[in-house]
């Protein structure tokens, strides 16, 4: 096989695990090495120049970064990198004065951003500082979108939203908030340089065609509405008796809500066996820690409706039939009806986009689903100045793609009024450089420990229960957050290996306490050279590391898979043939490509 | 200073016979100097005792002083060990194997430790035939008091700071064949492809076994000129044959072209396959092998692989007729039969 082209940063990116799975791509080992020395302040700002909202994604995130931790291949459980952002967010001291300055000069150019979610004040965010003039367009009396709307304040309070809503909204953002826009031709008329539609995906999902849904409709809720009126304070109780319908986070948040709001005996009844539920495995956790039983396989039949009220649902039991495509069919056991009581019942089976403000003539072509036609890349519409971001561009996803669409889109928009091509992306920011410092000494912790992965503590159940208000979570306290931060990697301190400088003297293949190194003939094809190596490479979602011949005529092979970074290689390495060099990535932002 | 391994092994490692994983057989980080040949012997040490399954208890590795007889530190931490006096392992050895000889006998050694403070036990225990593997981790200098020439440093060979020795080396392997030793073989700790089955074959083997195993010392002596530098001995190897190791009852599975091929077996039943790279050289002729090992000396090459073995041999214990039992499971009444037992064998002298 030919040598492995390290010249290419998405080599040394692909071996951080954990950056690279962020969409995001948020420099994870960076921010982490930064809050185990204390320095909480500069890992908040690592994290904010990257996903602009640290503290609500430090309690928030789906955290596609954490089932990519190396740790997890190593031993159980992956580092707590999400909480660990909280840790960062919690103990900074003020960042007022690290914000970038806005030019009191603007630079002539005006944008709308539509919606007041992650995505639009990504976008703001990113162009405020370049001089652009924005206005902001919300149908609610603040910014956030779906994080204030359908976070509840005991997962994400609101000082914290509006906390790091209000860094962005400060650059000088003009909001137009309690603005419903119906019309985007209004907005188009009123000559904007670009216009950005970050309004998510607001409708969710109902259930009409079930037999009783209209009779029981005083008692029946849609989850995301349900959760925005409360999060508005225009619900605030609920019946004792609740069914939650769906297997989602936003079902997960609509059961604890409701505990919350005088519901004592909640259900959570999903169709789909428990193991194969969307909702992400801490929430569920929460959710039956919190007393909340969750029936899988079960189907909602009907509304049962007497004298004209609500009194619970029957279900259809069904389990779970695969084709040999792994394909899932639910397949009834044809047993009687299961009755379950309820005075309300919330449903949460998913959301949808919607644009019935969007005229059909403004040049904006919609697919068959009703999608608006994004580049994926680019996030722009068939409209040129009208660009998408979020659960509006191609369905809902999370906050931290939200995040990264706005990142892509504003740089889109930036290229776009400065008449430069928007297929040409500007290249990401990367620096290699030895982290040698002596003999047996790195400028990074190289020992690895062998902690397991600690445990973030909950507030007293009665008491969070009690208010919706009450976190629930207390985040990690210093100590917990040195010794969870101590459990990192160091992924991005990588294993660089100079040829010319090897003498073959094996001491990097004896000392490495994972066998990833081994020296051995080449092969053309890859599957052959992953199985002769020390121990066979077979996760082939990670790479190998090949060098070009040595003089034996053999090549060094080094699976990525499960490297503990730990240095031993470089330090037993007597020519510095392997050295550790840390490798720092970022996302290019706009303003950053040449003009 | 975070010179620690961590604890934590690849998840797939492979297991040996007896369930083992290549982590029972590690012992200690190494202190030696980065990229010291000895720190790939103790690994190929690991890796024979691993894929032999040989359990640790059975083990005992013997050292004297130097470089290279810090090594037991780093392998086979679960094994027993004695760290003895310069030159003097041999000694320890053969009165260990006497009071004990159910163990496998490890035994690691340097050039100064065998050929210079330790010569005299050296010869004596190979004329005895010890039941015991005998590595030399042969550098040519004295790595602990700063490089100076060994007496196995060729002559003609450079030092670090350009002195030239001017003396005659002393040839361990050819040194021992004179003196009949019945497993003799010489390697390169840059390769480990040929290193560990000669440990495997050298555990096997029912007498004294040395393998002397050029190691290059990176800190003094691994300057251009020096004889016993990677990038010489890379130059310079030539190999008798390839060896490989085969197990009991295990099918020979490489093919190598006909009449090349010589397959030796060993006393129990496990088989050396040895495809003979060396011409007018045969393993089981003490002649020949002393001619090849002399002959590589005229052209200037290091005749590496195995040079000469005996599979049928006769060691000490079999020479002086000792007890099957090991002398230190026999309790008292055994070891000390009494007054009348002494009578009745002064009788038998009368």
């Amino acid at each position: 096989m030919e040598p492995t082209q390290t010249n290419d940063p998405e080599y040394y990116h692909k071996v951080v695990d954990c950056q690279y799975a962020c969409p995001a791509h948020t420099p994870v080992p960076e921010y982490i090495r930064l809050i185990a020395a204390g320095k909480y302040t500069e890992a908040y700002m690592v994290n904010w120049e990257s996903n602009v909202f640290p503290g609500i994604l430090g309690r928030t995130c789906d955290r596609p970064c954490e089932p990519a931790c190396r740790r997890g291949r190593i031993e159980e459980e992956p580092v707590a990198i999400c909480r660990l952002k909280r840790v960062a967010a919690d103990n900074k001291s003020d960042v007022t004065d690290l914000m970038p300055i806005i030019p009191s000069v603007k630079n002539g150019k005006r944008i709308a951003l539509i919606g007041g979610g992650p995505a639009s004040l990504t976008v703001a965010r990113d162009l405020a500082p370049l001089g652009y003039s924005i206005d902001l367009y919300d149908n609610q009396n603040k910014a956030g979108g779906m994080m204030r709307s359908q976070i509840p304040s005991f997962r994400l309070p609101d000082s914290v939203l509006d906390e790091e809503v209000g860094y962005v909204l400060n650059m000088g953002i003009e909001t137009h908030f309690n603005t419903y826009v119906n019309s985007l031709k209004e907005i188009t008329d009123k000559k904007y340089d670009a216009v950005f539609i970050g309004t998510g995906a607001p409708k969710g999902k109902d259930l009409s065609d079930l037999p009783g849904r209209k009779d029981a409709s005083a008692n029946v809720h849609i989850g995301i509405e349900w959760l925005a009126s409360v999060a508005f304070e225009h619900t605030n109780k609920i019946g004792k008796k609740v069914i939650v319908l769906g297997g989602g986070n936003t079902a997960m948040d609509c059961c604890r809500t409701s505990r919350r709001l005088g519901g004592d005996q909640v259900k959570v009844v999903v169709r789909s066996p428990f193991s194969e539920m969307r909702a992400s495995e801490w929430e569920k956790e929460d959710a039956l820690h919190e007393d909340i039983p969750i029936i899988d396989c079960h189907v909602p039949q009907s509304f049962v409706v007497t004298n004209g009220k609500l009194v619970g649902m029957n279900f259809d039991k069904v389990h779970a039939v695969y084709d040999d495509n792994g394909k899932r069919k639910l397949v009834s056991t044809n047993e009687a009806p299961v009755f379950i009581e309820a005075d309300d019942v919330l449903i949460a089976i998913g959301q949808e986009n919607t644009f019935p403000w969007i005229e059909k003539d403004l040049g904006l072509a919609f697919d068959e689903y009703g999608m608006p036609v994004v580049d994926k890349n680019t996030f722009q519409s068939t409209n040129e100045k009208i660009f998408f971001g979020g659960d509006a561009a191609l369905g809902p996803k999370n906050v931290i793609t939200a995040v990264a669409q706005g990142h892509q889109a504003a740089i889109s928009i930036d290229l776009f009024c400065n008449q430069q091509s928007l297929t040409e992306r500007p290249s990401p920011y990367v620096n290699l450089v030895s982290q040698k410092m002596g003999i047996h000494e790195w400028s990074y912790d190289s020992d690895v420990v062998t902690d397991n992965r600690y445990i973030v503590p909950q507030v007293n159940k009665e008491i969070a229960l009690k208010d919706r208000k009450v976190e629930v979570e207390l985040g990690f306290d210093g100590l917990h957050g040195y010794k969870e931060a101590k459990r990192c990697l160091n992924c991005d301190v990588q294993t660089v290996f100079t040829e010319n400088k090897c003498i073959e003297c094996d001491a990097c293949v004896d000392i490495c306490p994972t066998a990833c190194i081994s020296f051995t003939f080449n092969e053309d094809d890859e599957n052959t050279l992953r199985n002769k190596l020390q121990v066979p490479a077979l996760n082939l979602s990670q790479d190998l590391l090949i060098s070009a011949p040595l003089p034996t005529q053999r090549v060094m092979v080094k699976d990525e898979d499960v490297c503990l970074h730990c240095g031993l290689c470089a330090e037993r390495c007597p020519t510095s043939a392997w050295d550790m060099q840390k490798f720092f990535y970022t996302t290019s932002k706009a303003g950053n490509q040449c003009q | 200073m975070t010179y620690i391994k961590p604890k934590f092994r690849h998840p797939s490692l492979p297991k040996n016979d007896l369930g083992y994983t290549k982590t029972v057989y590690e012992g200690s980080l190494s202190t030696l100097c980065a990229g010291c040949g000895h720190d790939s012997i103790s690994a190929a040490i690991v890796q024979s005792c691993y894929e032999l399954a040989l359990e640790p208890h059975r083990i005992a590795k013997l050292s004297g002083i130097g470089c290279s007889s810090k090594t037991p530190a780093y392998f086979l931490s679960q094994s027993h060990g004695f760290n003895s006096v310069h030159g003097r392992m041999p000694s320890v050895a053969t009165g260990a194997s006497l009071a004990n000889k159910d163990l496998i006998y490890f035994g690691v050694s340097g050039d100064g430790d065998t050929a210079s403070i330790g010569m005299g036990q050296f010869v004596h225990v190979v004329r005895r035939n010890l039941n015991m593997v005998y590595v030399v981790m042969n550098n040519g200098c004295y790595g602990l008091t700063k490089g100076q020439d060994s007496a196995t440093a060729d002559e003609g060979s450079k030092s670090k700071a350009g002195s030239v020795n001017l003396f005659n080396a002393i040839d361990l392997p050819s040194l021992a064949l004179e003196l009949g030793a019945s497993f003799v073989a010489q390697s390169f700790s840059g390769d480990k492809a040929q290193l560990i089955p000669l440990i495997k074959a050298a555990i096997k083997h029912p007498g004294f076994a040395l393998i002397n195993v050029i190691s290059p010392c990176v800190t003094f002596n691994n300057n251009p000129g020096s004889t016993k530098a990677y990038d010489y001995v890379r130059e310079h190897l030539d190999a008798t044959s390839t060896v490989d190791f085969i197990p009991l009852q295990e099918e020979i599975s490489v093919a190598y072209e006909a009449g090349s091929t010589k397959n030796i077996e060993l006393h129990d039943g496990s088989s050396l396959q040895l495809n003979k790279l060396a011409t007018n050289w045969n393993p089981e002729d003490r002649m020949s092998a002393m001619t090849a090992m002399q002959q590589a000396k005229l052209d200037g090459e290091i005749l590496t692989g195995l040079i000469f073995i005996e599979p049928e041999t006769t060691d000490l214990h079999a020479m002086i007729k000792t007890s099957d039992t090991p002398l230190n499971t026999m309790d008292e009444s055994q070891l000390c039969p009494g007054s009348q037992a002494l009578e009745a064998l002064n009788e038998e002298f009368r």
